[in-house]
């Protein structure tokens, strides 16, 4: 293979310093653009009982202000869920209710910012406060009710819809009868675990412009991972055909799921449709981070039974997600904290899970690398670690005895497992770090500890039933092939990937191979970038378009040779006759016959739904040293071994691991959020709210490598990498700081101060 | 109000409030490569230099600028060519958002530092944020252009 496992440069580093407009705010703005700004509540749960924009109106170069009673009366989800959706219609454009601070009151639109700006706050709204609730578990208990409408659409599935208690849903799982085999088990951990609403922090923060088409259609000019569904919520949201609105995807300037949400583009269409004038709407930092979308703080009751051997008989987790104001990805994460986290130990005789989504008064949840799965798996890992100390077990070994191999089947798996590593991944990452159960943990002097620490993790490769990727390509005149995908590579460079997997499937290379993604034109369908889908979906779809397209290629040079097409043989640079060689038709000649006379267009389309979502596996080994005096945990080094099937880019994968993996260490260590006790958000710039920087940690602390599985399912063998390296840290700190100082933290981050309040706890305990 | 500004080796003549920064004033002129991050000068996304160092564009009034020479990444192409492709075999641009400013501040401290060790180079950049990456592949780009340099 050629193209598979190369290190190609990414398809889009040439505009890198050139400054090409190539994000939505570089895009050329239209005669007329309007900037857009956004009023806010200041108050966690309100209703409007008055507002009064003349003043607002009045500033020159205001040409609209728009509040709830302009907007739409349509309820929406913002979320970009594949069908069937699993997200409420719960939100409108702009509405009388307002539920969290940062949500929308009033869009103002004028000639420049400032003027939006000015005009923004001379807005005079009066409002009549409600009760407001932050926590979920209070939020279920309080009579509080955050969505009393009558005309939300709630999906079936996942089932449990309370609003009288804020309960979106309630998904549970039941393998065996949990309840009997922790009643049998001889050792018994339970304990409570806790994850912080992590922010995505992506460079880019999120915006759009909007204008009509001279066909009057409404353009999205976008930062999205998911075109398509975005296409659809603006339409829904807007009261549009979706034919009338075309989504263009312009490069995206980070998302880690945070993209994937409507949040911006219904409130741009908006004004788009009410002045008929283009429109522009960037949020700024503040907004990013209080009035988007956070990680889903999750509660999770985990209690784990085992025999004295080691063997793990039972997992229970009942787990509390905090969707706040609205529900958009709610369900779903809750379902993936479970669905991709559990396979790790399905061996376990019994597996039972309960996860609730509550709606509180805070910014709402969403997607972010990892859905749930890195809440699930930092619970789970912590208390495997802890019931393997109570068994007096080595926690490397406990997981070895107990996780997931090859040909496992039944319990809580989608599908078979038919490529697994992590065996190998556990022992490559065990030699890396310098594992050694008796001397995990090493005093350094007085104050400081140094130890080591192990976590696991599983992550499905896509949405199994949900997925889809339609691809088409095209052989050009010249030779060279076009590939129109509906994908969205967000810079993580699946443009690139996918075009290796076509000039493979191709047996030609991948410059001769011209991506085109993200404009909902196209007419490939894809659904997005999320769930550690792409390489996977679409590299597939690639495949069965290029054999499609190979066939045609083959039976449009025999038709030229006069020979029948099992005579024709394509091999990446002609099609020849196979007895006699010297007998070919070029692929440029090919090209031309495509674009000229009787015969049809050499282009072939295929679909790829993904059915068996195979899973990656990965291990994580945390080396820290404790500062018993500070509470400060400095991480040495970070291990981390995967398996996710065949690596198409090496470089591309790795670079993916290690953010992912630095992701992890923010929220291990540093992304501490906080809120007022009105519910304002405080961390909310990046003064407040630290992501990790260059110093965090040492030169060369983060170690990643590959362990090769061939998936037989993938492209080539490939599953995926995007998501699951950022499970393992904090469970994987966590266990070395057990080692060091004998406590278990259990509440996300480990700052020092919760270090020495634990340390403090244990020597009161002693 | 007008202020003249030499831009990469260019007397601009720019229509501006004085208050405006000058990220804002350049973005206004077509200069994309400076894209706003934080408006809190915490990110390093909108580094540009002035008069050969580097500044947080958000953070500085047009104003101060007057007089002054502004370099972008689009006056620094040549230099910066070698660091571009380092970091594209490492496939560290990730989305890029974060490229120029970073750039422009790796070409500063190679003209500040001479071959400053893995520290040295982690401290020199400890204000340039990327959520992508984690840094690793910024940094094996960034040591690998710096010893082709040398």
């Amino acid at each position: 293979m050629k193209n598979i496992g190369v290190s190609v440069p990414k398809v889009d580093t040439a505009a890198l310093a050139t400054g090409a407009p190539v994000y939505v705010d570089d895009y050329p703005k239209l005669p007329g653009t309007l900037y857009v700004k956004v009023l806010r509540s200041p108050y966690a749960h309100a209703r409007i009982s008055a507002i009064d924009t003349t003043r607002a109106k009045a500033v020159p170069g205001v040409a609209a202000v728009l509040t709830y009673k302009d907007a739409p009366d349509i309820r929406y989800s913002s979320c970009g869920g594949s069908y069937p959706e699993s997200s409420p219609y719960d939100r409108k454009i702009l509405e009388q209710t307002v539920r969290y601070v940062g949500d929308e009151v009033a869009l103002v639109a004028a000639e420049t910012e400032k003027a939006a700006e000015r005009a923004s706050r001379l807005i005079k709204v009066e409002y009549e406060l409600l009760p407001a609730v932050f926590e979920p578990e209070e939020s279920e208990e309080s009579g509080i009710v955050i969505h009393d409408e009558s005309d939300i659409f709630v999906p079936a599935q996942p089932a449990g819809y309370a609003p009288e208690k804020n309960q979106i849903s309630c998904f549970k799982v039941n393998v065996g009868d949990v309840e009997a085999e922790l009643a049998k088990a001889e050792v018994v951990h339970t304990a409570m675990y806790e994850t912080q609403a992590q922010a995505h922090a992506m460079m880019e923060t999120l915006r759009s412009y909007t204008y009509l088409a001279p066909d009057g259609r409404l353009t999205v000019i976008a930062t999205t991972q998911a075109p398509y569904h975005l296409r659809r919520q603006v339409a829904y949201s807007l009261g549009l055909p979706i034919g009338k609105v075309r989504v263009i995807k312009m490069r995206v300037g980070g998302g880690f799921g945070g993209k994937k949400v409507a949040v911006t583009e219904p409130l741009a269409g908006l004004v788009t449709l009410k002045t008929g004038r283009p429109a522009c709407l960037i949020l700024d930092r503040q907004e990013n981070f209080s009035a988007t979308t956070t990680r889903h703080a999750m509660r999770m009751q985990v209690t784990l039974g085992a025999d004295r051997d080691g063997t793990l008989k039972a997992i229970r987790i009942d787990n509390y997600s905090n969707t706040g104001a609205y529900g958009e990805e709610g369900p779903a994460v809750t379902m993936v904290a479970a669905n991709n986290i559990l396979p790790s130990y399905n061996r376990a005789n019994a597996i039972s899970y309960c996860g609730r989504t509550i709606y509180t008064n805070i910014v709402p949840g969403g997607a972010l690398r990892g859905y749930g799965a890195t809440q699930g798996g930092f619970a789970l890992e912590c208390a495997i670690s802890e019931l393997a100390a109570k068994l007096g077990m080595d926690s490397y070994e406990f997981r070895l005895k107990n996780m997931a191999r090859l040909g496992d089947v039944g319990g809580v798996l989608h599908s078979e497992i038919k490529s697994c590593a992590l065996e190998r991944c556990m022992e490559m990452g065990r030699r890396m770090i310098g594992w050694d159960s008796k001397s995990r943990c090493k005093v350094v002097d007085q104050d400081h500890v140094r130890a080591l620490g192990v976590a696991l993790t599983t992550h499905r490769t896509s949405i199994p039933n949900a997925d889809k990727a339609t691809v088409t390509i095209r052989l050009e005149r010249d030779g060279s092939y076009l590939l129109l995908t509906g994908a969205a590579d967000l810079g993580t460079g699946s443009d690139t990937v996918l075009a290796q997997i076509a000039a493979e499937a191709l047996d030609t290379s991948a410059e001769r191979v011209c991506v085109r993604s993200g404009d909902t034109d196209y007419g490939t369908y894809d659904t997005g970038a999320f769930a550690s889908s792409t390489t996977y979906v679409a590299g597939n779809a690639i495949l069965k378009a290029a054999e499609k397209l190979k066939a045609m290629m083959v039976q449009s040079g025999a038709a030229k040779l006069k020979c029948s097409e099992e005579e024709a043989v394509f091999d990446g640079t002609k099609v020849f006759v196979e007895k006699s060689p010297e007998q070919f038709v070029s692929l440029e000649q090919l090209g031309s016959i495509s674009e000229g006379g009787a015969a049809d267009q050499l282009i072939a389309s295929a679909t790829y739904s993904s059915m068996l979502a195979p899973l990656t596996f990965m291990s994580g080994f945390a080396e820290i040293e404790l500062d018993i005096r500070t509470g400060k945990i400095k991480l040495l080094r970070f291990v981390s071994v995967a398996d996710c099937g065949k690596v198409i880019n090496p470089a591309l994968a790795r670079v993916q691991a290690e953010g992912g993996i630095m992701m992890g260490i923010g929220m291990a260590l540093f992304e501490e959020v906080h809120r007022s006790e009105t519910g304002r958000l405080e961390t909310d710039s990046f003064m407040q709210y630290k992501i990790p920087c260059r110093e965090d940690v040492p030169p060369d602390c983060i170690q990643v490598e590959f362990v090769e599985s061939e998936e037989p399912s993938g492209p080539y063998g490939a599953k995926s990498i995007g998501e699951a390296s950022v499970h393992t840290v904090a469970p994987a700190i966590a266990d070395a700081v057990y080692q060091a100082a004998g406590i278990h933290l259990r509440t996300l981050p480990f700052t020092p101060e919760r270090v020495l309040r634990a340390l403090r706890e244990r020597k009161h305990e002693n | 109000m007008q202020f003249k500004i030499n831009i990469n080796g260019r007397s601009t003549i720019c229509e501006a409030q004085p208050e405006d920064s000058l990220l804002e004033v350049l973005r206004r002129i077509g200069i994309y490569s400076v894209r706003s991050g934080c408006e809190t000068g915490n990110c390093g996304v909108c580094t540009v230099w002035l008069n050969g160092t580097p500044v947080l564009s958000c953070s500085v009034p047009v104003a101060r600028a007057e007089g002054q020479c502004v370099t972008t990444v689009e006056g620094v192409s040549e230099e910066a060519a070698a660091l571009v492709e380092a970091l594209s075999e490492e496939g560290a641009d990730q989305c890029g958002y974060c490229a120029p400013g970073l750039i422009m501040a790796v070409l500063a401290m190679k003209r500040e530092l001479s071959m400053p060790d893995e520290e040295g180079i982690a401290h020199y950049l400890n204000g340039n944020l990327c959520r992508c990456s984690g840094y690793r592949a910024q940094m094996r780009a960034i040591r690998k252009f710096l010893c082709a340099e040398k």
